[in-house]
């Protein structure tokens, strides 16, 4: 086929109307009215950058929409009263029950309203969704370094977008007043009575009176439906529109600069490539509501406060300090006739706000101990950064042990395990394993950089093995593509670090400053740098060229007349102009 | 409309901080990829291939959901498909069907069809320009000096006392939240309010949780575990009538019991407990007193109770003792008597908080 010149049928005429179109004239009304064309010449081409890892936080975005909508279907049926009614709907086991209006009416929404129950498990998938994809994006944004100037306080909003969302789905899971719900608030109960000083006057007034009251299932709902859900909403806009004004991060790569960035138009391809996705993960929502069912409450049955179920567990997300709350020593004192409850604010009231606080400072840290005050757009590579990728693993095996403790009586029974013992391990581990996990990270991550140098040096493993006269065996290396050396060597070299307790930067000026604090920094400058691998300096780059060219040499007679190109997959094939074939 | 690729071959390009190293190039920025045409660009097979597709993606999207409300009408509420509840299944898969199909299509068109040069924008720092922020912070200046708030305290201030004082209402009207444990223990609205005490009492008979039945000492046997209430709940020592709503709410949340019954000689009583069995059984409060859970899980052979939500365990031999877990105190013990007819009775209310601690507690 001709692929000198494009076909007629694809993005070559001028998208110009012949003649004033009825879309002209609306465009025009509107125009004149609110000044559309200014704001359109801005953005309708505006670029973004593609990776699938940037398609994460769009899982999070679209997931809040499926929220939205199945959310406001929900509400059309849902009666949010701790009143207490006789059941007499269409689930045969609980007819006559007593229990409150809210559980009843879930019911009637699971059982009577047709498309209910899709809608009602498609809310709480979409919810797991929704957190999930959240926590997972933002550890691509600080694996890759997107959370550094100018992106500090969009950091700071994804934070407060991730704790809102971790609340929203305790509030909204509490609603249908179940069983395994009502234990929950009845915990939540006991957490706030355990906070110093007002921790009594709190439940009275959050329950309306003492322990369950009627006021809880309302007051909860309003929060659910109208007070996060408004605070989410606003947090997402300024999370968007930091983006656009920020642009996105992109990787290093050719053309890519700290200055521009490469990638596709909004209009049309990332419009609809977003757009479609959208529907993908609705779609999916709805796979799983269809098929995998999700709070089954008519299995749990009403709340009733001298009734408990074994294998009690929150949702997911609030499994980690449930977590610390079970592996927690029953510590308590007492001072001057007044209780203080460590056994319960330590690990429910003071844990989670400390990692709370450390996850939203972090970006302000890692500027304090690195002193750099540039914009970045360009991301590294998780190994690039060697201790920021360990710390960030350190504090995802702290979180992922206190989830596993959370499921210690699940672990205990499904492998057979001493619940003791179970509870006695995660004592240390959460201690040691963020340790242990650090380093072995960080000194993976400098593996890895060494394992890019020895690419760059000596050439990437062709596969093709080759045998000498004398009977030895020898794989040969070819240099790496102009793009992906590139690639590889578009980074900064770290600081020098100079020995153990003082810091120098390039220029070999000394650190300024001597006090405690400057002291921390240093050390911890230390520790950020001074174990990383630095890509190969020209000269190493010139000798290893010189080695390669050597060794051609010596395998020049060894040769058969394929070179190893049209095996690697690293090269087109010469007469190989298509891609996708 | 296309953009030719942009080659920029001026290296990084990028900002400068003296204090750290500047970032050198060992190649030279290759330029963006030179642009390769997709078949569906060059060939009109492909092409039309490809348009078909989305097509068919998009027509069976409306398929999907003609299927959906064909579903909606037909299928009834009972109906079974394969094990599922077949609304759910039907409605869920028609739905997921219409919705990736739409989906699925879309994306296939932007890969295929839509045009795919990748573009190039220029950045612009984050910061204003210095002249915006001169012309700025003038503006601003202009506008405070205008206003005179440096120059008249006495408006500032007087200002700023107003203001401020607006939160005080926002943060008063919530009182009315909820009463205070002071307020439901001196005017109780049912029987066993406030956080100090429960509706036991002297006299009270434990009864079998659910059916409201009272329990003689001989109906148990040892090893048995008997989920009490206090007959308060079904007739209140107020009026008679049973506990409704709240009232009955809080008082099973706070006086739900267990009745154990084990070997005399296995009980390890406590100072002042000598006479709070009967025959070998003992009550303690169920609500777990370190988050409140209701405890049930029993070990009969070693007398232990574990909490099913944080795993705290009680020695009910030994006065209910934390012999693992996270909770700090022991379970309140009810100490219990027989009465006239020979059924099992509360001697008191019990004789510290059940549940939770709290500040106040001591």
């Amino acid at each position: 086929m001709d692929t000198s010149k494009v076909a007629t049928s694809n993005a070559t005429t001028a998208a110009t109307a012949s003649k004033p179109s009825k879309i002209g004239a609306l465009g025009n009304w509107a125009d004149e009215r609110l000044g559309l064309a200014a704001m359109g010449k801005k953005n309708l081409r505006k670029v973004f950058p593609d990776h699938w890892s940037f398609m994460l936080g769009e899982i999070a975005l679209w997931s809040f929409v499926v929220l939205l909508l199945t959310g406001v279907f929900l509400t059309l049926w849902f009666v949010p009263s701790m009143g207490e009614v006789q059941y007499n709907g269409t689930y045969e086991q609980l007819r006559g029950v007593h229990m409150s209006e809210a559980f009843a009416s879930s019911l009637n929404i699971s059982f009577d309203v047709r498309g209910g129950l899709l809608m009602r498990q498609m809310h709480h998938w979409a919810a797991m969704l929704f957190v999930a994809s959240m926590m997972i994006h933002l550890l691509r944004v600080f694996f890759t370094g997107a959370h550094r100037k100018p992106r500090e306080l969009n950091w700071v909003i994804g934070c407060l977008l991730l704790i809102l969302g971790t609340l929203e789905g305790f509030t909204g899971y509490s609603l249908p007043d179940d069983l395994l719900s009502g234990t929950g608030i009845r915990a939540a109960d006991g957490f706030i009575k355990a906070s110093p000083v007002v921790g009594t006057y709190m439940s009275f007034l959050l329950f309306g009176g003492e322990f369950p009251g009627e006021s809880i299932i309302p007051r909860l709902y309003v929060v659910h439906i109208l007070l996060i859900p408004g605070l989410l909403l606003a947090l997402v806009a300024a999370h968007m529109l930091l983006l656009v004004y920020h642009k996105h991060t992109q990787w290093p790569g050719p053309g890519r600069t700290e200055k521009n960035v490469v990638g596709y138009p909004m209009l049309p391809v990332y419009a609809a490539k977003a757009g479609g996705f959208f529907f993908i993960v609705f779609g999916v929502t709805a796979l799983l509501g269809g098929l995998l069912s999700i709070n089954p409450v008519w299995k749990y049955g009403p709340y009733d406060p001298s009734k408990v179920t074994a294998g009690s567990q929150p949702d997911w997300y609030m499994g980690w300090p449930d977590g610390a709350l079970r592996i927690m020593p029953g510590i308590e004192s007492e001072i001057w006739g007044h209780t203080i409850s460590w056994n319960v604010m330590l690990p429910i009231l003071i844990l989670p706000v400390v990692m709370f606080i450390i996850l939203l400072l972090l970006p302000f840290i890692e500027a304090w101990v690195t002193g750099d005050k540039r914009e970045h757009h360009l991301l590294q590579r998780p190994r690039n950064a060697p201790t920021r990728t360990a710390t960030m693993v350190a504090l995802m095996t702290m979180y992922g042990l206190f989830w596993a403790a959370g499921g210690n009586d699940i672990i205990a029974i499904r492998l057979h395990l001493s619940i003791n013992q179970i509870t006695y391990f995660m004592r240390a581990a959460v201690v040691i394993g963020p340790v242990l996990a650090f380093i072995i990270t960080r000194r993976w991550c400098i593996s890895l950089q060494r394992k890019d140098n020895e690419t760059l040096l000596h050439g990437y493993e062709t596969g093709i093995i080759m045998r000498s006269p004398e009977g030895g065996y020898t794989e040969r290396h070819l240099p790496l593509p102009a793009s992906t050396a590139y690639t590889l060597t578009a980074r900064h070299r770290d600081p020098e670090v100079n020995g153990h307790h003082e810091a120098v930067d390039a220029n070999g000026v000394a650190a300024p400053g001597t006090g405690r604090l400057e002291g921390l920094r240093t050390r911890l400058r230390t520790l950020m740098w001074s174990d990383n691998v630095q890509k190969p300096t020209r000269e190493e780059l010139d000798e290893g060229h010189h080695h390669a060219e050597h060794e051609h040499e010596l395998q020049a007679g060894l040769d058969h007349s394929a070179d190893g190109h049209q095996f690697d997959g690293h090269h087109l094939v010469e007469d190989e102009t298509l891609r996708g074939h | 409309m296309s953009t030719p690729p942009v080659i920029d071959g001026h290296g990084h390009d990028e900002p400068v901080d003296e204090n750290l190293p500047e970032r050198d190039d060992l190649y030279a920025n290759p330029g963006v990829h030179e642009h390769l045409w997709r078949p569906t660009d060059v060939d009109p097979k492909a092409e039309k291939r490809a348009e078909r597709q989305v097509a068919t993606l998009f027509t069976l999207s409306a398929l999907c959901t003609v299927l959906f409300v064909v579903c909606y009408v037909v299928v009834g509420p009972d109906e079974t498909l394969a094990g599922f509840g077949a609304q759910n299944l039907l409605f869920g898969l028609t739905l997921a069907g219409a919705l990736l199909f739409l989906g699925i299509g879309i994306i296939q068109w932007a890969r295929k069809l839509m045009a795919d040069q990748e573009i190039v924008e220029y950045r612009h720092p984050a910061r204003s320009s210095d002249e915006d922020r001169a012309t700025t912070i003038e503006a601003l200046n202009t506008g405070i000096g205008e206003s005179g708030i440096g120059r008249r305290p006495l408006v500032r201030n007087s200002l700023l006392g107003a203001a401020g004082l607006l939160g005080v209402p926002a943060v008063v009207m919530l009182r009315d939240l909820g009463p205070t444990n002071a307020q439901v223990t001196e005017n109780p609205p049912f029987p066993g309010s406030g956080i100090t005490n429960t509706i036991w009492d002297k006299g009270m008979r434990v009864v079998r949780d659910v059916v409201g039945t009272p329990i003689r000492p001989e109906d148990m046997q040892i090893g048995d575990l008997i989920n009490g209430e206090p007959e308060g709940i079904y007739v209140s020592p107020w009026d008679g009538e049973p506990l409704e709503g709240v009232a009955l709410q809080v008082n099973k949340s706070k006086g739900a019991v267990v009745l154990v019954k084990m070997e005399p000689e296995e009980i390890i009583p406590g100072t002042g407990r000598e006479n709070w069995s009967v025959d070998g059984i003992l009550c303690y409060s169920k609500i777990c007193t370190h988050v409140g859970c209701p405890i049930s899980l029993y070990e009969r052979t070693t007398h232990h109770l574990l909490c099913p939500c944080h795993q705290s365990t009680f020695d009910l031999a030994d006065s209910a003792r934390v012999v693992f877990g996270p909770a700090a105190r022991p379970l309140p013990q009810l100490a219990l008597a027989v009465d006239a007819d020979g059924y099992l009775v509360a001697q008191s209310d019990f004789d510290e908080p059940v549940g939770p601690s709290f500040w106040e507690r001591g």
